[in-house]
C-alpha cells in the first residue's frame, strides 16, 4: 500500500489552493483596484505584470541614431535575433507605440536593446534618440517576426540593408559572431547609407570585416549615388548561391525583389515604413457600443478613433504588426497603402466579422468595428 | 431662487445673442490654449497623485491592522478618509471625466476606471457625465439638483414633507455613495414601476451596483477588520473604515452642494432651453449654474478641483490641475459681460447651500417674514399649513408671498 504519492498530491494541491486563497483575499482588500495595481506601485517589473521595461542607458551610435539599453519585466519570453518588439513610450504625456528591432542576440543580464535612428517629424524616434533617460519606463510587448536565420546557418549568406534596415542584421550578426564557436559561414553585408558618418554600428562593421568574419561592401549615397540592384550581379558574383535577406527602405526592396523574382531566386525581406497612396470616401465608424464618429477617406481609423478619446490597441502604425486588428463587422474599409477595399456583411462573412489593421484602413463607406 | 427666465431680472438680459456666442468663441480659445500645452507635466502630475494616494491608502490600512492602539486609529483613520477623499474627488471623479484619455495609458483611462464608492463607474459616467454635466441645473432634467427626493426651487410646490428635508439631506450626506449609486439606478422611480414593467438596462445595472457595494463592504467591513484580528483590531479597524467611508462621504456631499446649491447660483426652466441650443448657450448656463470654492492648494486637490467647479463645467474633460491656471481667465471674461462669477470660502458656501436647503423646506416666504417677534404666530401659521389641507395651505401661502413681497418693496425704498 503506497501512501508517499496521494499525501505529496494532496499537500502541493493544498499548497496551491492557499495561495489561490490568500490571493483572493488580497484581491478582496484592494478592490476596486486589482492586486496587480497595488503591486506595481513597488515592483513594475516583476513576474506576472504587464510587460514593461526600463531604460537602462541611452549610448548614441551615430548623431542621427541611438541605442537604447533596456531592463526587461521578468515574463520576457526571449526572442531570435532579427525579430522586432513593439514598444510604448510616453511622449509629451502620450504613450505611443512603435516597433524597433532587437539588436542583441540574447544576453547573459537579461537586457536587451533596441536601435532608433531619428526619422524628420519622428515623435518617437526623435524622442529615443534625444530625449529618452536612464530609469524611464517603457511599455513592451513580446518580440516578433519572421525575419531570423534558418537553422542551421546556410554556408553563404547575402545581407542587404539599408539605412536603419541594419538594425535587425547587426543583431543576427552579434549573436552569430559572440558564439564560443564562430560559424563558418561566408557572409557578404552589403550596407547603403548616406554617407560614411551615418553608418550606424559603422565602426563594429568595419571591425568585422578587417577580422574576416564578413565581407562588407558600403555605400554611401554622398560620393557612390544610391545603391544599384544592376550592380548587384557585379559587386556579388555569387549571388545565386547564397541565401538572401534584406531590409531597409520601401524602393530598396521592391527593386531588389524585382531583381531577385526575374532570376528565380528567394529573398527574405523586412519592411519598416508602409507608402500610403491616397484614397477618396470616408464615412461614419461605429464601434460597439460607441458614439459614430466621421472618417475622411485618408485617415487611418485607429487616428479618427484615438483623436476622438477612443482607446485602440496599436503597435507599430505602419500596418506590420498586427498589433491593431480588429473585427470589422459591417461595411467597407480601404487599405490606404494599396487601395484594396475589404468589406464585411453581416450574414455572410461569419459571425466574428473581418479583422482589418486599423492603423492603415481608412473609412470606405459606414463601417462598424466591435471593439 | 427661482429660475433664470422667472425672475423679474434675468442676469443675462443684457446680452445679445451674438454676445452669447462671443463668449463661446472665447471660452473655446482659453480651451484650445490648453489643448496644445497639455503635456509630460501634466501626465507627471497624475501619475504622482495616483502613486502618493495609493501609498497613502496602503500605509493607513497598515497603521490601522494595530487600531487597537488609540493614536494608531487616529493616524490610521485620518489617513485613510484624505486617501479615499483623492481617490474620490480629484481621481476617480476625473479620470472618468475622460481628463486623462489623451495619455492613451489605458491604466489611467476613463474606459477602465473603478472608483472607491458604492456607485458603478459606468452608473456614475451616465447619470454625472451625460446628464449632470449637458443638463446642468435644468430643473427636472438635472438629477444632481436635489436628487429627485428635495426641494429646490422656489416654483416646485410647498408640501409639508419638505420640513423634512434638512434631516434628509444630512443623512444623504453620512451614505452619499449610496445616494449617488441609487440616483445613478434612477432607484426611486424604477421601483414605483411594477417588477415585470422594469426594463433589463435596470435589472443589470442593479445587480452590477449590489455586487459592487458586496465587495466594497466586504472589503471595508471584513477583510480589513479580520486582518487586524491578530492585534485584536477587529472593531477598531471596522470603525475605522467606517469613519473614513463618513468623512469622504460628507466631504464630497459638501463640495457637490457647494458646486451648485448655494443661494445666487442660477437654475433653467426646461421649456426656456431651445432645442438646439448653441455651444455658446450651453457655455453660458454652465456659467451662471455654477459656483466656486476659494481657498490653498490643498483644498483645490481635496475637491478634486471642483472648487473650481464654474472651470471644471466649461471644460469638463480638461486636466483637473490646469483649472486654477484658466481661472483668471474665465473671470476676467465673466467680468468683461458684467456677469456673477460666483465664489466665496468654503464655510461660506457650505452655510449658503444650508441655507437654501433650509429656507426651501418650508414655504415660500416663511422664513423671510419670520423674525424672533413673530415667531410663535409663524410657527402656528406652519403648523396650519403643515395640517389643514390644501385650501388652507394655499391661502397661507398666498398671504405668506405678500408679506415677503412687501418687505422687500419696503427694505428696498
Amino acid at each position: 500500500m503506497s501512501i508517499a504519492l496521494p499525501s505529496g498530491t494532496t499537500r502541493s494541491r493544498r499548497g496551491r489552493s492557499l495561495r489561490e486563497g490568500l490571493r483572493r483575499v488580497a484581491e478582496a482588500a484592494v478592490t476596486p483596484l486589482e492586486l496587480g495595481d497595488v503591486l506595481d506601485v513597488f515592483h513594475p517589473l516583476r513576474r506576472g505584470a504587464d510587460l514593461r521595461a526600463r531604460i537602462v542607458e541611452v549610448r548614441p551610435e551615430t548623431h542621427q541614431s541611438a541605442t537604447v539599453l533596456l531592463q526587461p519585466g521578468r515574463d520576457w519570453a526571449g526572442h531570435v535575433p532579427g525579430q522586432y518588439v513593439r514598444v510604448g513610450v510616453d511622449v509629451d504625456g502620450v504613450r505611443l507605440w512603435r516597433t524597433y528591432s532587437l539588436t542583441h542576440g540574447p544576453r547573459a543580464d537579461r537586457r536587451i536593446s533596441i536601435t532608433v535612428k531619428a526619422i524628420p517629424g519622428g515623435v518617437v524616434s526623435n524622442y529615443l534618440v534625444r530625449r529618452a533617460r536612464p530609469g524611464q519606463m517603457i511599455q513592451l510587448h513580446q518580440s516578433e517576426g519572421e525575419f531570423v536565420l534558418p537553422q542551421p546557418i546556410p554556408a553563404k549568406l547575402l545581407l542587404v540593408t539599408g539605412g536603419s534596415g541594419i538594425t535587425p542584421v547587426i543583431g543576427m550578426l552579434r549573436n552569430l559572431f559572440s558564439r564560443a564557436e564562430r560559424p563558418q559561414t561566408d557572409i557578404v553585408l552589403l550596407h547603403s547609407a548616406l554617407s560614411r558618418a551615418e553608418v550606424i554600428f559603422g565602426s563594429e562593421l568595419r571591425q568585422y570585416d578587417a577580422a574576416g568574419w564578413l565581407r562588407l561592401v558600403e555605400l554611401h549615397t554622398d560620393t557612390h549615388g544610391l545603391l544599384d540592384v544592376a550592380d548587384l550581379d557585379r559587386l556579388v558574383p555569387d549571388l545565386a548561391e547564397r541565401t538572401a535577406y534584406a531590409c531597409g527602405p520601401a524602393g530598396l526592396l521592391d527593386a531588389l525583389q524585382e531583381h531577385f523574382d526575374a532570376r528565380g531566386l528567394t529573398l527574405a525581406t523586412e519592411r519598416f515604413r508602409a507608402q500610403l497612396v491616397e484614397a477618396g470616401d470616408g464615412g461614419t465608424v461605429t464601434f460597439a457600443g460607441g458614439t459614430p464618429l466621421e472618417a475622411d477617406g485618408a485617415t487611418p481609423i485607429l487616428d479618427v478613433a484615438e483623436n476622438a478619446g477612443v482607446l485602440m490597441p496599436s503597435g507599430c502604425r505602419m500596418g506590420i504588426c498586427m498589433g491593431c486588428v480588429l473585427p470589422l463587422k459591417e461595411g467597407a474599409v480601404r487599405d490606404l497603402r494599396n487601395g484594396a477595399l475589404t468589406t464585411a456583411v453581416p450574414g455572410e462573412t461569419g459571425p466574428g466579422g473581418v479583422p482589418i489593421q486599423t492603423c492603415i484602413s481608412a473609412a470606405a463607406g459606414p463601417c462598424v468595428i466591435d471593439h | 431662487m427661482t429660475a433664470i427666465t422667472k425672475k423679474p431680472v434675468n442676469p443675462t438680459a443684457h446680452l445679445t445673442p451674438e454676445d452669447i456666442e462671443q463668449i463661446g468663441i472665447e471660452l473655446d480659445a482659453i480651451r484650445q490654449d490648453i489643448l496644445d500645452e497639455r503635456g509630460a507635466s501634466d501626465a507627471a502630475y497624475i501619475h504622482r497623485v495616483v502613486d502618493v494616494q495609493r501609498r497613502l491608502e496602503l500605509a493607513s490600512r497598515a497603521v490601522l491592522l494595530f487600531s487597537s492602539l488609540p493614536p494608531a486609529w487616529i493616524v490610521g483613520t485620518i489617513g485613510l478618509s484624505v486617501a479615499k477623499i483623492l481617490e474620490n474627488m480629484e481621481i476617480g471623479h476625473n479620470v472618468m471625466h475622460g481628463q486623462w484619455d489623451w495619455m492613451r495609458d489605458p491604466k489611467i483611462h476613463s474606459t477602465t476606471w473603478e472608483w472607491d464608492n458604492a456607485s458603478t463607474a459606468d452608473g456614475w459616467k451616465h447619470s454625472h457625465n451625460e446628464i449632470h454635466h449637458n443638463f446642468t441645473n435644468i430643473v427636472g432634467k438635472d438629477n444632481d439638483l436635489g436628487y429627485g427626493i428635495m426641494r429646490v426651487d422656489e416654483d416646485q410646490r410647498w408640501h409639508p414633507a419638505y420640513l423634512a428635508q434638512p434631516l434628509w439631506n444630512f443623512i444623504n450626506a453620512c451614505f452619499f455613495e449610496y445616494g449617488i449609486a441609487a440616483y445613478d439606478l434612477e432607484l426611486g422611480r424604477n421601483l414605483r414601476l411594477p417588477k415585470e414593467r422594469r426594463s433589463d438596462e435596470f435589472k443589470r445595472n442593479l445587480k452590477n451596483t449590489l455586487k459592487k457595494i458586496r465587495k466594497q463592504a466586504t472589503k471595508d467591513y471584513v477583510v480589513h477588520p479580520a486582518l487586524s484580528i491578530p492585534t485584536g483590531s477587529f472593531l477598531p479597524t471596522l470603525a475605522a473604515n467606517f469613519t473614513a467611508n463618513l468623512v469622504r462621504n460628507i466631504w464630497s456631499h459638501s463640495v457637490i452642494m457647494c458646486g451648485h446649491f448655494p443661494e445666487g447660483v442660477e437654475t433653467f426652466e426646461k421649456k426656456a432651453i431651445p432645442a438646439n441650443e448653441t455651444r455658446g448657450e450651453w457655455y453660458l448656463r454652465q456659467m451662471l449654474g455654477s459656483a466656486n470654492i476659494s481657498g490653498s492648494k490643498a483644498m483645490h486637490i481635496m475637491t478634486g478641483n471642483l472648487s473650481h467647479q464654474i472651470e471644471h463645467h466649461l471644460f469638463p474633460d480638461l486636466p483637473s490641475n490646469r483649472y486654477a491656471e484658466i481661472a483668471p481667465r474665465v473671470q476676467a471674461l465673466f467680468e468683461k459681460y458684467d456677469l456673477n462669477y460666483h465664489t466665496a470660502p468654503l464655510p461660506q458656501q457650505v452655510y449658503s447651500a444650508w441655507h437654501r436647503v433650509v429656507r426651501l423646506s418650508l414655504p415660500n416666504g416663511w422664513l423671510a417674514t419670520t423674525t424672533v417677534k413673530n415667531l410663535p404666530e409663524q410657527a402656528k401659521l406652519l403648523w396650519a399649513m403643515s395640517t389643514k389641507g390644501p385650501k388652507v395651505r394655499r391661502a397661507a401661502q398666498a398671504r405668506l408671498e405678500q408679506q415677503a413681497r412687501r418687505q422687500a418693496a419696503a427694505a428696498a425704498a
